[in-house]
């Protein structure tokens, strides 16, 4: 998928994947993830090589372009769900919810949620549960202005924290100071196609 | 284990939430079993005779119309590639569903089988085999039905892929599960039946969740 790709992260670090659709940034972020095995290459965390990536997981959040948001559960509910599975009593579910612009929606059934909404709703998983890695593939689809602002908020927080974030994103950015790495350059797979492509047009 | 207390706190409220999915499949049991008399005939002495049977086949059927949403929709809408990514064993993630789906599954139809029962006449000394039969196969129903349910899942028609894959892996239970009711009827000792249903739920308990998350793991990817 990828030749010569190689990166590093560290404390407070951001790194933001440009590329042009199907250029392979979903695929690096689920790679980084665990939930596509590698068939070359090598991750490391903290310096030693990951082996076990269903412990692994614990430590990032994953944010995809499927919101895993349950109609038939509230705001709260939903929240609470991951707060129960990522084994966190002290995570505070409303202010997760408010500082994503849905404090009062928080006993709310999600059904009712817009798509922009339902979105935050799943950014705000980010905050019941702390995890030093965030895997962000382009949160800021279906968010408003300030939603967007909401969104770099929490992430500059993350950051001053000492988290790390991988943002996959083609539009404007919401990541100060974020390196960018532009994917499309390893992927000899994508620019093959676009030859191909081109041939056919022809 | 706060994996498998969350996952099974959540699909019990969203089983209750959403009721009319469990509902579906006691109708569909209740209808199954109610044909029987009005295909067969009223007379006693024949439901009596295959009363064992029909209530365990309308089970499996009816079990087999609820494990096609079992990871489906948490498959869909992206929850199972956060539940992979929990840090914790999948198998705890597999086997919190599995118990749910017993829970809102198998044991209402166990409830609702002395009911139904009763509508096919079926002997007085059939009723504790046949309830305890259910309770001992029900839940290899549910275990053996996660594995081929992970299987199938992204699988366009997996509904009816799911059936060809688990019926014939429910065989030995149906077999033995009326085989009980008909030995205790006859007044033949029970417990050799009862026991290998046992046995089977303990087998499927052991392995099938681990098959069930290799399955999970592979839809993900």
């Amino acid at each position: 998928m990828f030749t010569g790709l190689e990166f590093n992260l560290g404390s407070g670090e951001a790194v933001v994947l440009r590329g042009p659709n199907g250029s392979g940034k979903t695929t690096l972020l689920r790679l980084m993830a665990g939930l596509t095995r590698r068939s070359a290459g090598k991750m490391t965390w903290g310096g030693a090589e990951i082996d076990d990536f269903e412990a692994f997981g614990a430590n990032l959040r994953f944010i995809g372009h499927l919101d895993a948001v349950k109609p038939a559960l509230s705001v709260a509910e939903n929240l609470a769900f991951w707060r129960d599975l990522w084994g966190n009593p002290a995570g505070n579910l409303p202010q997760a919810a408010a500082k994503l612009g849905l404090g009062h929606l928080i006993d709310f059934p999600a059904r009712l949620l817009s798509a922009g909404q339902r979105h935050r709703l799943a950014l705000a998983r980010l905050l019941v549960a702390p995890a030093p890695l965030w895997l962000l593939d382009e949160p800021g689809n279906a968010l408003d202005d300030a939603s967007l602002n909401a969104l770099a908020a929490i992430i500059a927080d993350h950051r001053a924290r000492g988290g790390m974030v991988v943002i996959a994103s083609h539009g404007s950015t919401v990541v100060e100071a974020g390196r960018a790495l532009d994917v499309g350059a390893y992927t000899p797979a994508f620019n093959h196609a676009r030859e191909d492509h081109w041939s056919d047009a022809v | 284990m706060s994996v498998f207390g969350a996952v099974l706190k959540r699909d019990l409220a969203l089983a209750i939430r959403q009721s009319a999915d469990s509902f579906t499949v006691l109708a569909f049991f209740a209808i199954a079993v109610v044909l029987f008399p009005l295909g067969v005939g009223p007379e006693t002495n024949t439901l009596a005779k295959i009363a064992g049977g029909v209530l365990w086949v309308s089970a499996l059927l009816a079990a087999l119309l609820s494990l096609d949403r079992l990871f489906t929709v948490d498959f869909e809408d992206g929850t199972l590639d956060q539940l992979v990514l929990s840090g914790e064993p999948l198998v705890f993630v597999v086997l919190a569903k599995t118990a749910a789906h017993w829970l809102t599954t198998g044991l209402p139809l166990i409830l609702l089988s002395p009911v139904l029962a009763l509508t096919l006449h079926l002997p007085a000394e059939g009723y504790g085999a046949l309830l305890t039969a259910l309770l001992l196969g029900t839940p290899t129903v549910s275990l053996i039905g996660a594995v081929g349910a992970a299987l199938v899942l992204g699988s366009r028609r997996g509904g009816v892929l799911l059936s060809f894959l688990v019926l014939p892996l429910y065989v030995p239970i149906l077999i033995f599960g009326t085989l009980s009711v008909e030995a205790a009827i006859l007044g033949v000792p029970v417990k050799a039946t009862l026991a290998l249903l046992g046995a089977m739920a303990l087998f499927a308990a052991v392995l099938a969740p681990w098959a069930a998350a290799a399955a999970l793991r592979q839809a993900t990817e």
